[in-house]
């Protein structure tokens, strides 16, 4: 296997003042290159501090990492070592849920960009005392050209509190790519905006991805916006993997109970939505077994005593479920 | 009794709640605590300028008095004079800032200029001034520091109702049709009253000092009132080489205002409701 | 679609809310035009639908029926009574029938009062009934909106967010209102959680016989959930219908451009072929003639000079000039 991401039993908790909160429970998941995975699910199932996991970025002090291992690109991220300090920002970036507390406010966008580049770019042969401002700003101006922002040139001399909700995201989207990165992990680009400039910035970010051959990892609450936009995704629920499959698969024939009773959740014409009674359980007081199995309509003794694993199918379907729907059941949602 | 068990997990909250434990007793039973009542007001002129001694644990005073029992009876007045000020100064600050940051109109911009051209001028020096015109009495102090503390209050209350202002569940109570009355009074004070009792009790120590200083000046009360400061500036012609003197008054100044604000810190800490949500 | 017996529960005419801009020295040199010439009716027990990206004047419109800003022109008349026009200070009243509902109706809750004396302060303000009788009415309340009535000395934090929300509705339902005005209800909850709540509105809707105003951003949940639905754009209805119509065909290039922009699971990925350029202009200068031209890939030069009004045909509405050319 030649992930560009692989996670394998993943666990990890929060040290807090009533005891340990077990985020992550077992976590798998792998991104091949050039692919868009979603990460979905509602919150509190542990997909931003997965994807903060893999940027690093986690609270030093209160992580506590039970198992497991984040490999990208063959290097392992949990380490802390040198080697995944320079893939960070390098091969991995990041575009966050809320583009403006990104932003420095008091910087010109141009000068945020500079110094990302001076930090983060690759430098073509010379060294960083070689490089010209101008080829700098050239650089920069192609890539906000390449998120379709109009007038490049008079974006970089605006500050962040001049730009529309839509701009600055494209502007993220921009310094994500500045790097030639070979994976974005983008968590939740698209909550804070409008659904007509959500379209506009999912079609961007699926395009450039494409085009540049660069694997996102895209993790959102917004299912819609998971059909737009992915190849495969991934379930989560109450920090573990509940069903991984293909986009069509995980439309067309969800398996697992929660991904059924998530998509019956949404809301359509002529059809009442279902909901999931009950809530999400406390990390702290996590349910043995199977986590949603207190809120499951067909959860058994077993599924109270042990923890489904995930049993993945040739065609790329897996379930963590003891009694997932078959195959073959209806397929009611596309 | 959540709120006592609080304060015994923060040490230095506990420090100044004990700190301040021990002041209030000595002000309440100095009568019964002081080997020599009498001496608040008597003189021995021939035990002046003793050191500590079995008998006088802080020494004697340039009139032969026990300094101790002079410092018992000083939490006294400390806490009275403080105590009124800060009351007063709440009693005045509190609703014209609630006042000022309910109504956002001219009214609220006029009390709020006034209470910034208080600010302008440092407290002490207009607490100088007012006790200076008026004369040195312990009344005059506590009238100075009153009058010029109250903007601070204003201030502080009138940004926390401002703030309020903009809290859905007060917005929602307003368009409910709740009276002005019942919402300041009601929704808004209870919700400001953890940073006023935090504040309240930093302000404490700060005023303390500050009638200290009075004292020093000797624009406080006349001699021989056991004023703290006023010891301070009374042993001065005898340092060095009394340095009991001082040194007893000095301590206890110091020991007061950490109390206050070792408490007030601490209360910052319990009340805050952000510290107390649950994961 | 009124009639003499059966009047609208509300009727909007020509409202505008406009605020001042202010430069330099707190000197006006400007209007924000958050809401422009609006003009609707409520009929009684339907849920009018109200939907529009950010900066579209719909919560501006909200809080304008609601007596939280007052008109800059226009008025609004319930049941024929007129309850809010330039300098009309709102009566007590008119509060009670009307109802506003917060985004997140918990947090409407003063953190620092139990639940009793949240629910029993709506009635203190408004009735003067004995303590016994408030009692009374906000237990019955409490029930209906599915709530244990031991929690109701319980303090807010104590109870979960879901149940937060119940009291906050409880609250507006005990002074027994006859329009409630919903503002964004289901912006930020999880979609298992979303259906829940629309299933408890439309309960309560049915057990105490309300008119809803439904503000949302969310086209499925307005889809889902409303009988009619008005579109706006930049401080104007661009397009007014019955849902099932509007969401089947719209008319408006604008509307058009909205619902095209929602993904549909299980259809065609929308994003790869959407057209719609760019975002709303700024609404402190408003484009002239037709507010969408400067968006619009139909807009010819008419559109910049002449302003379409809502052309109404049949209960279905829009506002664009060439919208019969258009569709046809």
């Amino acid at each position: 296997m030649s992930s560009l991401l692989d996670i394998q039993a993943l666990s990890l908790g929060f040290r807090t003042e009533k005891g340990i909160a077990k985020v992550l429970d077992r976590i798998d998941l792998s991104v091949e290159p050039g692919e868009i995975v979603g990460l979905v699910g509602e919150s509190g199932c542990g997909k931003s501090t997965l994807a903060r996991a893999i940027l690093g970025t986690l609270p030093e002090g209160q992580t506590e990492i039970n198992s497991g291992h984040i490999r990208l690109d063959g290097v392992d991220m949990l380490s802390g070592g040198k080697a995944a300090e320079h893939l960070r920002g390098r091969v991995v970036t990041f575009v966050p849920q809320d583009p403006f507390a990104s932003f420095n406010p008091l910087f010109r966008i141009g000068t945020q960009i500079q110094d990302l580049m001076r930090f983060k770019a690759p430098r073509d042969g010379k060294g960083s005392f070689g490089r010209s401002r101008k080829a700098d700003e050239a650089s920069a101006i192609a890539m906000l050209d390449a998120v379709q922002l109009p007038q490049p040139k008079a974006i970089l001399d605006k500050y962040p509190h001049q730009l529309s909700g839509g701009q600055r995201q494209r502007v993220m989207i921009a310094m994500a790519l500045l790097p030639q990165p070979r994976m974005i992990i983008a968590d939740e680009p698209t909550t804070a905006l409008d659904v007509t400039v959500q379209a506009q910035i999912l079609g961007l970010l699926r395009r450039l991805a494409v085009e540049r051959g660069v694997s996102v990892l895209f993790t959102t609450h917004d299912l819609g916006a998971a059909w737009e936009i992915c190849d495969r995704v991934v379930v989560m629920y109450a920090g573990q993997t509940a069903e991984i499959a293909p986009r069509e698969q995980f439309f067309g024939n969800p398996r697992h109970p929660y991904t059924r009773m998530l998509l019956d959740s949404l809301p359509a014409p002529g059809r009442d939505p279902v909901g999931i009674p009950g809530g999400v359980p406390s990390p702290l007081k996590a349910p043995h077994g199977c986590r949603f199995n207190p809120r499951c309509p067909r959860a058994t003794d077993a599924c109270h005593e042990t923890r489904p694993a995930l049993i993945a199918e040739p065609n790329g379907h897996a379930v963590a479920c003891h009694h997932p729907w078959l195959a073959e059941a209806e397929a009611a949602h596309v | 009794m959540d709120l006592l068990k609080r304060f015994a997990r923060d040490r230095a909250a506990f420090v100044g709640l004990s700190l301040l434990g021990l002041l209030v007793l000595a002000a309440l039973f100095a009568p019964l605590l002081a080997p020599f009542p009498n001496d608040v007001f008597d003189f021995h002129i021939g035990n002046r300028l003793q050191p500590p001694s079995a008998t006088a644990f802080f020494g004697t005073d340039r009139m032969g008095s026990d300094i101790f029992s002079r410092m018992l009876f000083g939490a006294r007045i400390t806490l009275m004079l403080a105590g009124i000020a800060v009351g007063s100064a709440l009693i005045i600050g509190v609703p014209i800032g609630l006042i000022a940051g309910y109504y956002q109109n001219w009214v609220s911009d006029a009390l709020m200029r006034i209470a910034e051209i208080f600010l302008a001028v440092p407290q002490i020096v207009l607490a100088i001034a007012i006790a200076q015109t008026l004369g040195p009495s312990i009344e005059n102090v506590i009238l100075a520091l009153s009058l010029t503390y109250w903007p601070f209050w204003a201030r502080l209350v009138y940004a926390e109702t401002r703030s309020m202002r903009n809290e859905v569940f007060v917005e929602s109570a307003v368009a409910l049709g709740a009276s002005p009355w019942r919402v300041v009074v009601l929704h808004i004070l209870p919700n400001i009253a953890s940073p006023i009792i935090v504040r309240t009790s930093i302000g404490m120590g700060a005023t303390i000092l500050t009638a200290a200083t009075l004292g020093f000046l000797g624009l406080g009360a006349p001699p021989p009132t056991p004023e703290w400061g006023r010891m301070i500036a009374e042993s001065r012609e005898f340092l060095p080489e009394a340095w009991w003197y001082a040194l007893a008054p000095g301590v206890a100044i110091f020991l007061t205002v950490l109390g206050f604000n070792l408490f007030g810190d601490g209360l910052r800490d319990i009340l805050d409701p952000r510290t107390r949500r649950s994961v | 679609m009124s009639d003499a017996n059966n009047p609208p529960i509300l009727e909007v005419d020509n409202l505008a809310r406009h605020f001042p801009v202010r430069g330099f020295l707190n000197r006006k040199v400007g209007s924000l035009r958050a809401l422009d010439d609006v003009s609707f009716a409520v009929e009684p027990g339907e849920i009018l639908g109200i939907v529009g990206e950010s900066g579209c004047g719909k919560s501006t419109l909200g809080k304008t029926l609601m007596g939280i800003h007052e008109p800059s022109e226009g008025e609004v008349r319930m049941l024929g009574e007129k309850i809010a026009s330039p300098g009309q200070k709102r009566a007590a009243r008119i509060r009670a029938r009307l109802q506003y509902v917060y985004q997140d109706p918990g947090a409407s809750l003063d953190p620092r009062w139990t639940l009793r004396r949240s629910l029993h302060e709506p009635l203190i303000i408004h009735t003067n009934w004995p303590k016994e009788k408030r009692e009374e009415k906000v237990r019955e309340i409490v029930k209906a909106v599915g709530l244990p009535v031991e929690h109701l000395d319980l303090y807010p934090h104590e109870i979960s967010g879901g149940q937060q929300r119940r009291v906050g509705l409880a609250r507006i339902l005990v002074l027994g209102p006859e329009l409630v005005i919903f503002d964004e209800p289901t912006s930020g909850l999880d979609v298992s959680v979303q259906a829940t709540v629309l299933r408890l509105f439309r309960d309560l809707k049915s057990e105490f016989d309300l008119t809803y105003l439904f503000i949302s951003h969310d086209l499925a949940v307005v889809q889902s959930i409303c009988d009619r639905v008005i579109v706006m754009y930049l401080g104007r209805i661009v397009e007014v219908g019955r849902t099932a119509e509007v969401f089947a065909s719209p008319r408006h290039p604008y509307t058009q451009a909205l619902l095209s922009a929602a993904p549909r699971i299980g259809g065609p990925r929308v994003t790869e072929n959407f057209t719609l350029q760019g975002e709303p202009p700024d609404p402190s200068n408003v484009p002239s003639g037709c507010r969408f031209r400067t968006r619009c890939q139909y807009a010819i030069s008419d559109c910049a000079e002449i302003d379409p009004h809502l052309d109404d045909q049949e209960g279905h509405g829009v506002a664009c000039l060439r919208w019969r050319e258009l569709n046809a």
